[in-house]
């Protein structure tokens, strides 16, 4: 389809790809031609700033936030490789897929996806979602409208909702209690045509 | 009340010309009638003169010299007061769509002139319609359409527009041709052939009065321009069926190699539209690219070029509707980009009157060419088109929907599929086909029946759709309304989503639609845009996107309340504005759910505020230049992603400001500069600034600019 029509062999760890994500070999090659539109200087790594091809990205109130996601702490490099894994969080869940407890959570499952919308918030990895990380994230969703006392209140009301525990921040579990009744696995995937 | 009265005097003064036009026939000599003088008489008649004989006439009257023309203008001014009644007459609108007082409008009138004259009065020749009335409403809407929006839902728009007509078309002229041999006494000479022809020109949705409908209903932007699009692009399909089947009726037989070439016909028809337009579309562009010595007549290229496309491949039997809207979306972001901001505006208000002369005189049109003598019914036939509309394009709705819905993200709900069926209005492009057909026997009963069908569907389904749709969410809303954290959770998991779609470019799609843009930039802009405007990079791009959705906010501020204290139990009110606040902010970033745009206004008012925007916008651009890169990423964690994001909420901010008035401006536009350089500033002080500069400003406390402003400085201390 393009120039750049790759074959598998190209790939660094291509089988292991497919095996760790459950991406299909035609969706992975894809993935790395998309990798590498976007990789504008070729050295197989993608940096923060090569996301700003991505315009639609700018627009988002939570664009930075995404990007970011795709970085593990501390890295500033991204290979081929953790793009995918961070994109499997997205494939529609398999329905009949039967796991026994050895096998490790695949990539796609609610938990997962929970996990990494959970993580946009909780910048500094502790756990938990502070009244200072949600006031930011509302802010940025929020912005122009809202005053800064209707901020307050609204995190105050999604705190007090949420929170059991009454330590003034949401924790993982309370985060996915307050969305149990979304039906993550259809919200939280991405039809891939193929 | 007093505008209500004159409005509705002027009213019924109109209503009195056209009987003026019914006393007016050139041959006859009508006796002397009682009417006002500036009425017109037959010079032939004898007129009010002066009686010298021979000499000067002081004063006379020559009707025949102006007939055309001031006939001509009557009906418009006839179409534009009612207009604007209705738009005066208070809750009418909101039960009436305005195509149905339309039509009532145009009955009446006919039913004056009929009364008048005892004959049938001026009936919307095919021509007219084709050549003149239609053309200005599809470049509007082809002009306006919302083009990412378009190409995103293009499959399935033409798997609707297509199959989903084929499948109308087959199943009504069959089931109608079943009809017609079980009521053989009457029906019996209606052909096969002849119920296809009926069938494929009362099978297709009219987008004129899809869009007349669907303006007061405000649905989601999705749903709307899947059903618009759908009523845009069947137009291929159905004049390369009638035509087919009207070619048919003249042969003396019909092969399987008459179908074959047919199907071919269609992809010919629909290809070559597009073809005729793309080519006119870029010669639009690029004499636009010239126009900047002469700027007044800029605007008058698009509406030339657009025209000309449209005549274009009607006399090549092409599909002109495809033409124009692909010559009218391809020019669009060159001229638009070429052409002076003032001949852009003119453009859009030309663009939004003519249409809306258009359709109105069409409705008006089919009110009064009901009014005929050429009538002929037969309840069977009737009833049963009727009844075999609505049928089969419930269920080829139904059908094509559940195959497309597995291919897509957004699927198109039940709802959406109720109002996709029920929206299929039918106008006056089947109104004027069918009096294309050459005449056969039974050819008023068809005239009939569309008619019938016609004015079932604009004011049945008109009327009944949109309480029939709050109907079917009323009974949406009976579960629980979500908790505040669910919204918020969901809303953020929405905009997670957009970005992940984003960045993987969304397969195919955004594949080719990314090389479309490279080869735009490359090639395209540089050829058909002028020097001096090409747009310099991507920021400059988000930076007017931004733009136009702060202008969108500022018109769409919520109304504000004033919550007490910070941490104590909220009052429902206070629920309810929370959130009205979270549904409206996702309308204005996701972009599924904008409100469609309307018929009657335009998008941005050229209001004195924005030709004064611009001019500040250039101040802060220059301050925030260096800011405003979406390349200034973050490399580590916290702080420096509140950084970008502050400076890019900043840019924003400064253009509320730039909103409020101008002396303030420059001095604010300054400070958030200078507190961002500085760093964290002291608050107190900042605030104070703020109430001394903007004394004037009778902000509601949570108001817009300075407000923001303050908070935009106090995020600063707020970061850990």
């Amino acid at each position: 389809m393009g120039s750049n029509s790759s074959s598998m062999n190209n790939i660094p760890n291509a089988e292991q790809l497919v095996q760790e994500t459950g991406f299909s070999a035609a969706h992975i090659l894809r993935l790395y031609e998309r990798f590498q539109f976007l990789d504008k200087d070729d050295t197989g790594q993608l940096r923060p700033e090569d996301f700003g091809a991505v315009r639609e990205l700018a627009m988002n109130p939570i664009g930075d936030r995404i990007i970011s996601a795709f970085f593990s702490p501390g890295q500033e490099t991204l290979d081929f490789a953790s793009f995918v894994r961070v994109l499997a969080h997205f494939r529609p869940a398999d329905s009949n897929r039967t796991r026994d407890g050895a096998q490790p959570e695949p990539a796609n499952s609610s938990m997962r996806k929970l996990k990494f919308a959970f993580q946009l918030y909780d910048q500094d990895r502790d756990g938990k979602i502070s009244r200072a990380e949600l006031l930011q994230v509302l802010r940025a969703m929020l912005g122009m409208q809202v005053t800064e006392e209707q901020l307050q209140s609204i995190a105050e009301r999604a705190i007090q909702e949420a929170d059991f525990d009454q330590d003034d921040a949401i924790s993982f579990d309370e985060f996915r209690k307050s969305l149990e009744k979304v039906n993550i696995d259809h919200k939280m995937s991405i039809r891939f045509l193929s | 009340m007093a505008a209500l009265w004159t409005l509705s005097v002027l009213l019924s003064a109109c209503l009195l010309w056209p009987v003026c036009l019914a006393l007016t026939p050139p041959a006859e000599l009508p006796q002397p009638h009682n009417l006002p003088p500036l009425l017109g008489f037959n010079s032939s008649d004898g007129s009010p003169s002066v009686d010298l004989p021979m000499a000067l006439r002081v004063f006379s009257v020559d009707y025949h010299h102006v007939q055309a023309p001031f006939e001509i203008v009557l009906w418009i001014m006839l179409a534009s007061l009612a207009k604007l009644g209705f738009h005066w007459s208070g809750r009418v609108p909101a039960v009436f769509p305005e195509s149905c007082l339309l039509i009532m409008v145009g009955l009446l009138v006919g039913g004056v002139i009929y009364g008048v004259r005892h004959s049938a009065p001026p009936t919307l020749s095919a021509d007219a319609f084709f050549l003149f009335l239609l053309p200005p409403i599809v470049l509007d809407a082809g002009y306006f359409l919302p083009g990412k929006l378009f190409f995103e839902n293009l499959g399935t728009i033409l798997w609707y527009a297509v199959l989903g007509t084929l499948w109308n078309v087959l199943g009504i002229g069959l089931s109608l041709y079943g009809v017609c041999l079980l009521a053989q006494s009457s029906l019996g000479d209606v052909s096969l052939l002849h119920c296809l022809l009926f069938g494929s020109l009362i099978a297709a949705v009219d987008p004129v009065a899809v869009l007349s409908v669907f303006q007061e209903m405000h649905v989601n932007e999705q749903l709307h321009i899947l059903v618009f699009g759908e009523s845009l692009l069947n137009d291929a399909v159905t004049v390369v069926l009638y035509k087919l089947f009207e070619s048919f009726l003249r042969l003396p037989s019909v092969s399987g190699l008459d179908v074959l070439l047919g199907g071919c016909r269609v992809v010919v028809v629909g290809l070559g539209g597009l073809f005729v337009g793309l080519f006119f579309g870029l010669l639009a562009a690029l004499t636009s690219r010239f126009t900047s010595r002469a700027q007044v007549i800029a605007p008058l290229f698009v509406f030339l070029y657009s025209y000309l496309s449209y005549l274009t491949s009607e006399m090549l039997h092409l599909s002109g509707i495809m033409a124009i809207v692909t010559c009218a979306v391809t020019m669009k972001q060159y001229v638009e980009a070429n052409v002076s901001e003032r001949s852009n505006t003119s453009i859009q208000y030309f663009l939004k009157m003519w249409s809306s002369v258009s359709e109105t005189l069409i409705f008006i049109f089919l009110g009064v060419s009901t009014i005929q003598d050429v009538h002929m019914w037969s309840w069977p036939f009737v009833c049963s088109t009727l009844l075999l509309c609505l049928a089969w394009r419930a269920t080829g709705v139904l059908l094509l929907t559940a195959v497309v819905n597995k291919l897509r993200r957004n699927t198109v709900t039940f709802r959406d599929q109720f109002i996709i069926a029920y929206g299929g209005l039918r106008g006056a492009i089947c109104f004027s086909l069918v009096f294309l057909i050459d005449d056969f026997p039974k050819k008023r009963l068809f005239i009939t029946t569309t008619i019938v069908v016609i004015l079932f569907t604009v004011f049945v389904q008109g009327m009944t759709i949109k309480p029939l749709v709050e109907l079917l969410d009323v009974k949406r809303k009976k579960r629980a309304l979500p908790t505040v954290s669910e919204e918020i959770h969901s809303r953020l998991i929405d905009h997670l989503l957009a970005g992940i779609e984003d960045v993987v470019g969304y397969w195919g799609q955004h594949y080719w639609k990314d090389r479309f843009e490279q080869f735009n930039r490359k090639y395209l802009r540089r050829f058909l845009i002028r020097e001096d405007h090409q747009a310099p990079s991507s920021i400059l791009r988000v930076y007017q996107e931004l733009e136009r959705r702060e202008q969108r906010r500022d018109e769409e501020a919520p109304p504000i309340e004033d919550p007490r204290s910070h941490s104590r139990p909220l009052l429902p009110e206070e629920m309810d504005s929370i959130r009205r606040i979270l549904s409206r902010n996702l309308q204005n970033f996701n972009k599924k759910q904008t409100p469609a745009y309307s018929r009657h206004t335009l998008h941005q008012d050229t209001t004195m505020d924005k030709t004064r925007k611009p001019l500040y916008r250039h101040h802060s651009l220059g301050e925030r230049y260096k800011y405003n890169t979406i390349t200034h990423w973050p490399q580590g964690e916290d702080g420096e992603f509140n950084g970008s994001h502050r400076v890019r909420a900043g840019l924003c901010r400064s253009h509320t400001v730039c909103a409020v008035g101008p002396r303030p401006v420059l001095q604010d536009s300054s400070a958030p500069a200078a507190s961002a350089q500085r760093g964290p500033a002291d608050p107190k002080s900042a605030a104070t600034k703020e109430d001394q500069v903007f004394p004037q400003n009778q902000a509601p406390v949570g108001g817009e600019a300075p407000k923001k402003q303050l908070s935009f400085v106090l995020e600063n201390e707020k970061q850990p």
